[in-house]
C-alpha cells in the first residue's frame, strides 16, 4: 500500500495551541519532515522564541531552549560557536525578529553565523493579542494601529530578507509563502537549501514565511489566506534573495 | 602553583579564567574592564577556545546563555552600564539552571556615570537585580592574588550548583599591578558533556528541555521551588568571609573588595594609636556571612561599615547586627576611593559617644 499521509517522526503527540488556520502549524509541520528527511532531529537543537510559538518544543520533539524576546539569533550563536556539531536552528515571530531582535539577527546574519533561521511574519504580535508589528502593512488595523498604519507615525513595513541580502555574511536567504499548496513545497525548498548551508558551514541563513493570524486578524482561516493573496504578497514578494555557491 | 607573574588585576581574572576552564567569551567593549576582554581576544584563539565580541552586553549574555546551555564554561565580563543591559539574560539564566561567570567591574554611576571605581551595584548584584525571586553567588576580592584564585572558584560553584556567579570587583582592582601565583591549569581535555546539555540528543533516551518558563503557575511555583532549595544549600555550604585582627577587637570595620583592602590600613593606624579595630570582610556578598557578624556582635562595642556608595552592604551588616550593637557607616560616591586615613577620622567620630 502507498502511504499518503503520515506524521512526521520529529511531531511530537501533543496537539498544538495554536489557533485554527493559523500557519504555524504548517510551519512547523515542514521544519519536521526536513528534520525526518535529513536526519537531522537528534542533531537538532531549536531556539523557540518568545511569541505564539513559545511552545513550540510541545510539537518538534528536539532538544530545545526558549530564548529571551528577540535573542534567539544570540542564543543560538552561543551554542554553535562552542558545539559546532550541533545542528542549530531558531524558530521566530515579527515581534521577535523584526522587531526587537532586529540587533541580533543583522548581526548573526552580518558575522554568517552557521545557524538557521525560520521567520514567521504574521504582520502582528500575535501572542500578545495582535498589535502592530514592523510587518504590519500600510493601512493595517491592529490593536495598537487602531487608525490604521500610517507611515507618517509609524514608518513602513521592513522587508527582512530584503535587506539581509545586502550583506556577506548571509549564504542563503528567502521568502516563502503558506497560503496554498504550491507556495508550501516553494517554501518547504527554500528551507532545505537553508538547512544546507549550515551542513555545509556556507554561513547565516534564514527563510521568512508569510504567514496567517486569523484570531487578530479577525478573520476565517479561508479568508487570511486570502488577504494572504489579496494584500500580503504583493508587498512582501517570494523568491530567493541570496544564496551563495554550494547552497542546493 | 607555578611562578608568581606581575599582573594588572583586569589581566590576570582572564589568565585565571583560561587557566580554570572557561572555553567561551563573549562580551562587549566597556571601560574601566576593556584589558580583560583584549587579554581573551588573544589568549582565546591560540588555546582553540572561542572568543566572540558581541553586538551588545544585551547580545553578550544571550551568548553565555546559550553556551552555558550546552554545558560549556563560559564567561562574560563588563561594567556597570552594560551589567544593567544583562539583567533580563542574568534572570532567564537563574531560572534555566545553567551555570555560568560574569565580572563586574563596577564604575560609577548612576546612568552612565563615570569609569572611575565604585561598588554602586552592590544592590543589584546581591538582591536579584533582574526580575523575579533568584540570586547569584556574588563574590568580592580584595587583591589581584585573590581575583586570580576566586575564578576557579566561581566555575567550580556555577558548575556544582547550575548557577550564574558573578565576580564583583572594580577598576581599582582591575588597574593594578601585584604579583600573582596561578593555581594549575584545570584539564579540559576531560570535560564532558553533561546529561541536561542541550546539544542534539544523540543517543540519549530523552531530549533535553532548557528553559525559564511554565505557562502554569503552579508549575512554575515548583521550579521557583527549585531555585530557593539550591539558595538553600548555598547559603549553608558556601559563605566565606575573612575576619582581619578580630581576636581582640573592640571594634569591628565591615568592608568588602577594593574599601577592605584600604581598611586594613585604617586598621593599623588605628591600632598604632592604641584603638583595636578588626575588619570583618565578606567574600561572599551572596551567601552573606550573616552568622560571623552576627557572633562578633557581643565582643565589639559598634561596627563601622565603610563602602563606594551611600551604604548598600550597610543593609545586610544591619540585619546580621540587629540591632544588638550601633552600626555607623561612611562611604563616598561617584567614584571616589576613600583614603585609610578619612575612615580613620570618620570612623573616630563615633568613639566616646
Ligand atoms: C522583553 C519582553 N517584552 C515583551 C514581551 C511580551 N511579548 C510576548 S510575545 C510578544 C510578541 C510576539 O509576536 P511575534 O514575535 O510576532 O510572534 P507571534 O506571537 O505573532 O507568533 C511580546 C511583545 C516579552 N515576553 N518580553
Ligand atoms: S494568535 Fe495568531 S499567530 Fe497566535 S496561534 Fe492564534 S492565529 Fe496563530
Amino acid at each position: 500500500m502507498k502511504t499518503i499521509y503520515k506524521v512526521p517522526s520529529a511531531i511530537t503527540s501533543r496537539d498544538t495551541t495554536y489557533c485554527p488556520g493559523c500557519t504555524h502549524g504548517v510551519a512547523h509541520r515542514i521544519v519536521a519532515e526536513l528534520l525526518d528527511e535529513t536526519g537531522l532531529t537528534k542533531k537538532t537543537v531549536i531556539v523557540w522564541p518568545v511569541g505564539c510559538s513559545v511552545f513550540g518544543y510541545y510539537f518538534i520533539g528536539t532538544d530545545a531552549l526558549i530564548a529571551a524576546h528577540g535573542r534567539a539569533c544570540a542564543m543560538a550563536t552561543g551554542i554553535k560557536r562552542v558545539h559546532p556539531e550541533s545542528f542549530v536552528m531558531t524558530y521566530q515571530g515579527d515581534g521577535d525578529l523584526a522587531s526587537i531582535g532586529i540587533a541580533e539577527t543583522v548581526h548573526a546574519a552580518a558575522r554568517g553565523e552557521n545557524i538557521t533561521t525560520v521567520f514567521i511574519n504574521n504582520g502582528n504580535y500575535g501572542m500578545t493579542g495582535g498589535q502592530m508589528s514592523p510587518t504590519t502593512l500600510i493601512g493595517q488595523v491592529t490593536t495598537t494601529s487602531p487608525y490604521g498604519r500610517k507611515p507618517e507615525l509609524n514608518g513602513f513595513p521592513l522587508h527582512v530578507p530584503e535587506m539581509l541580502a545586502t550583506m556577506d555574511g548571509p549564504a542563503y536567504i528567502a521568502r516563502g509563502a503558506l497560503d496554498n499548496p504550491q507556495h508550501i513545497n516553494q517554501a518547504k525548498k527554500f528551507i532545505q537549501k537553508a538547512f544546507t548551508a549550515q551542513q555545509k558551514r556556507l554561513g547565516y541563513s534564514l527563510v521568512e514565511l508569510v504567514s496567517t493570524c486569523p484570531t487578530n486578524w479577525k478573520m476565517t482561516p479561508v479568508e487570511s489566506i486570502e488577504r494572504v493573496k489579496r494584500e500580503v504578497l504583493p508587498i512582501f514578494p517570494l523568491g530567493e534573495f541570496r544564496a551563495v555557491k554550494g547552497v542546493e | 602553583m607555578g611562578e608568581k607573574l606581575l599582573m594588572k588585576g583586569s589581566e590576570a581574572i582572564a589568565e585565571a579564567a583560561i587557566r580554570a576552564g572557561a572555553m567561551a567569551f563573549f562580551g562587549y567593549p566597556i571601560t574601566p574592564q576593556n584589558e580583560t576582554p583584549e587579554y581573551f581576544s588573544r589568549r582565546m584563539p591560540e588555546l582553540g577556545r572561542v572568543f566572540l565580541q558581541a553586538e551588545s552586553e544585551v547580545a553578550a549574555i544571550n551568548m553565555v546563555y546559550g553556551a552555558a546551555c550546552t554545558g560549556t564554561r563560559a564567561i562574560t565580563t563588563s561594567s556597570s552600564p552594560g551589567i544593567s543591559l544583562m539583567q533580563e539574560g542574568f534572570s532567564y539564566i537563574a531560572n534555566t539552571n545553567v551555570p555560568c561567570v560574569v565580572v563586574n567591574a563596577m564604575r560609577g554611576g548612576p546612568g552612565l556615570g563615570d569609569i572611575a571605581p565604585a561598588q554602586a551595584d552592590y544592590f543589584q548584584a546581591t538582591k536579584g537585580g533582574g526580575h523575579g525571586d533568584y540570586h547569584s553567588i556574588v563574590i568580592a576580592p580584595h587583591t589581584v592574588q585573590e581575583e586570580a584564585d576566586l575564578m576557579f572558584d566561581a566555575f567550580e560553584l556555577a558548575d556544582k550548583y547550575r548557577i550564574m556567579v558573578v565576580v564583583l570587583v572594580d577598576g581599582l582592582l582591575g588597574q593594578m599591578m601585584e604579583p600573582v601565583e596561578f593555581k594549575d591549569w584545570v584539564d579540559v581535555k576531560k570535560f564532558k558533556t553533561p546529561e541536561w546539555a542541550t546539544v542534539g540528543q544523540g543517543d540519549r533516551a530523552q531530549r533535553n528541555i532548557l528553559i525559564s518558563f511554565d505557562i502554569l503557575a503552579e508549575g512554575l511555583e515548583k521550579m521557583n521551588l527549585v531555585l530557593q532549595n539550591k539558595y538553600a544549600k548555598i547559603r549553608e555550604n558556601e559563605v566565606r568571609f575573612e575576619e582581619y585582627k578580630m581576636d581582640d577587637a573592640d571594634y569591628a570595620i565591615t568592608a568588602f573588595g577594593t574599601v577592605a583592602r584600604i581598611a586594613k590600613t585604617t586598621i593599623e593606624l588605628a591600632r598604632n594609636e592604641g584603638i583595636k579595630i578588626g575588619l570583618i570582610r565578606p567574600i561572599t556578598l551572596y551567601p552573606f556571612p550573616e552568622k560571623v557578624i552576627e557572633n562578633r556582635a557581643s565582643n565589639v562595642k559598634f561596627f563601622f561599615d565603610t563602602e563606594m556608595n551611600e551604604g548598600q552592604m550597610l543593609e545586610d551588616v544591619k540585619l546580621a547586627v540587629n540591632g544588638k550593637k550601633p552600626v555607623y557607616f561612611h562611604g563616598r560616591l561617584g567614584g571616589i576611593v576613600p583614603t585609610a586615613e578619612e575612615i580613620l577620622d570618620e570612623f573616630k567620630k563615633h568613639l566616646g559617644g
